[in-house]
């Protein structure tokens, strides 16, 4: 039984020593990966090779493999997170492949993500976003008032608790074809401009994250919906739409 | 700060983008109108809309607004463009966009570019003929008279003029003068109706013009599949209006090119 679960498969993965070399895809055979397996697990399994076989073993990013912490990426077989809908990279299983399959695995591509070494990109162009006025300023030194507190319609902080969902791991930029982080900017400007604590530096928040994103070299949204397909937490594109309603309201201020 | 960024942003772009692209479509919608009576009208009835269009000065600002958002739109779209080719200097070499987005709304400035184009051939083949064109033909009618047959200008005041009368010369085009007193009598209309029969009719050419008519009215279809839509998300709405405006631009974007498209049809097939 056991070995019936067990697939081979050819990989082709991005490569690349360092920021300032070229890299390439390079092919790989992998025996006997259990389809019970995790991507991640597989491409576990494929290192445990390369270093066998004394080889620089495949870098990619990776943290909780719960699915929420945001770390995993991968662009595979040309989706971002790859087949399946609503997961990220580790929660994806070998099950979502055929035997004898090949698997092109590649780093997100965006100018504003910058490969570091083979499949990990640097995404700290999504933290300075955030620095720039994804937060509320809240006193947190001991008299901190409950979040209950203050009254809430369920719907706004419904929208909000959705928007809030967004891991920052980059899908939207990865999978749309300008490279626009307007899903995850989108989504950030939501989930604070949906409550009332957020209202207060909701101007000075939108127009802020905004000009940031555009330094980064993020491209501009043309309204394909790849991103809201491709997201692993169903970030809906009313997010775009409240950041664009949000902008035009805080520059006309 | 808030005012630079309604310039400069790449959501002011888009801004820009959406509300040109709007304005547009209301065009196209009035343009049609007008042009359908090339079909339901006479030739009298469409050169005396032409020659509204061209005088009325209500007409002519938003003429000229017109002018303004085609330059605007398509610089800031050439914009948007360039800058979304480099926001991925590096290419996937394995990708699936067939698989979450539509046709249109990946090739909107290819689309957009070849409407370009068209626009500049339309204007080059009608817009110029009717505004700079000296040899402007200038509508006649054949009335038989004892058994000859004599040519007659129409005229703006609903009269006519003799065609080839020793009496009257034309001046500025259009203007009917009496030859021995040098006054202007009356106006004649500039046949913009028989520009347009002729032009789809060419012998030579009639059917690869309507061939190319044709088929610029089915890439503005694709163009306008995507873009009415997208201008109200660009906008900001997105609500419970959404599906009808989905439905509308949907709509909009399969019957106004194909009343566009069925006029040189029209023309080109009832000779």
């Amino acid at each position: 039984m056991a070995s019936k679960k067990n697939i081979n498969i050819k990989l082709k993965v991005w490569r690349q020593k360092k920021a300032s070399e070229k890299g390439q895809m390079v092919d790989y055979s992998l025996n006997e990966v259990s389809t019970d397996s995790s991507f991640l697990e597989m491409l576990d399994q494929l290192n445990e090779q390369l270093v066998n076989e004394r080889k620089e073993p495949i870098a990619f990013d990776h943290d909780c493999r719960e699915g929420i912490c945001g770390m995993c990426s991968l662009y595979i077989n040309g989706r971002a997170h790859g087949p399946d809908t609503g997961v990220t990279t580790c929660q994806l299983h070998m099950r979502s492949f055929k035997d004898g399959d090949t698997i092109y695995v590649e780093p997100w591509r965006s100018k504003a993500f910058p490969v570091i070494k083979d499949l990990v990109v640097d995404r700290s162009s999504f933290d300075r976003i955030q620095q720039a006025g994804g937060f509320i300023s809240v006193n947190t030194s001991g008299n901190t008032i409950d979040a209950n507190a203050t009254p809430i319609n369920k719907e706004d902080a419904d929208k909000a608790f959705e928007a809030a969902a967004c891991i920052g791991c980059g899908a939207c930029v990865a999978t749309c074809k300008n490279g626009s982080a307007m899903l995850f900017v989108g989504a950030k400007v939501s989930q604070y401009a949906l409550l009332p604590q957020g209202k207060v530096e909701a101007t000075n928040r939108v127009l802020n994250m905004v000009r940031q994103m555009d330094e980064e070299g993020f491209g501009n949204c043309t309204n394909t919906g790849a991103c809201e397909i491709e997201c692993p937490k169903g970030i809906s594109l009313e997010n775009i739409a409240r950041m664009n309603r949000e902008y035009l309201k805080a520059s006309l201020k | 700060m808030a005012k630079s960024a309604l310039l400069k942003s790449s959501l002011a772009k888009k801004y820009w983008m959406a509300l040109t692209g709007l304005f547009l479509c209301l065009f196209l919608a009035g343009h049609l109108a007008g042009n359908l009576q090339l079909i339901f009208g006479d030739a009298l009835k469409f050169n005396q809309y032409a020659l509204f269009m061209t005088s009325n000065p209500a007409v002519k600002l938003l003429s000229y607004l017109t002018y303004i958002s085609i330059i605007f739109h398509a610089i800031d779209g050439i914009m948007l463009a360039f800058q979304n080719k480099a926001a991925r200097p590096i290419g996937y070499a394995m990708n699936n966009p067939k698989g979450n987005s539509s046709f249109a709304s990946r090739n909107m400035a290819v689309l957009g570019t070849v409407v370009l184009v068209f626009i500049a051939t339309h204007m080059m083949n009608f817009w110029a003929k009717m505004h700079f064109d000296e040899k402007m033909p200038l509508q006649k009618i054949t009335i038989e008279m004892q058994g000859m047959k004599n040519d007659f200008y129409l005229t703006t005041d609903g009269g006519y003029v003799p065609a080839n009368d020793q009496n009257y010369i034309i001046k500025n085009r259009t203007e009917i003068y009496d030859a021995t007193a040098n006054v202007k009598v009356k106006e004649a209309y500039k046949d913009l109706h028989k520009i347009t029969f002729d032009f789809f009719r060419d012998p030579q050419y009639g059917l690869a013009f309507t061939i190319f008519y044709v088929i610029s009215m089915l890439v503005l279809a694709f163009h306008l599949l995507h873009g009415f839509q997208s201008a109200f998300q660009t906008l900001g709405v997105n609500n419970k209006f959404t599906p009808l405006i989905k439905a509308f631009g949907t709509g909009f974007a399969i019957i106004v090119p194909l009343l566009f498209a069925i006029i040189p049809l029209y023309i080109h097939f009832t000779k």
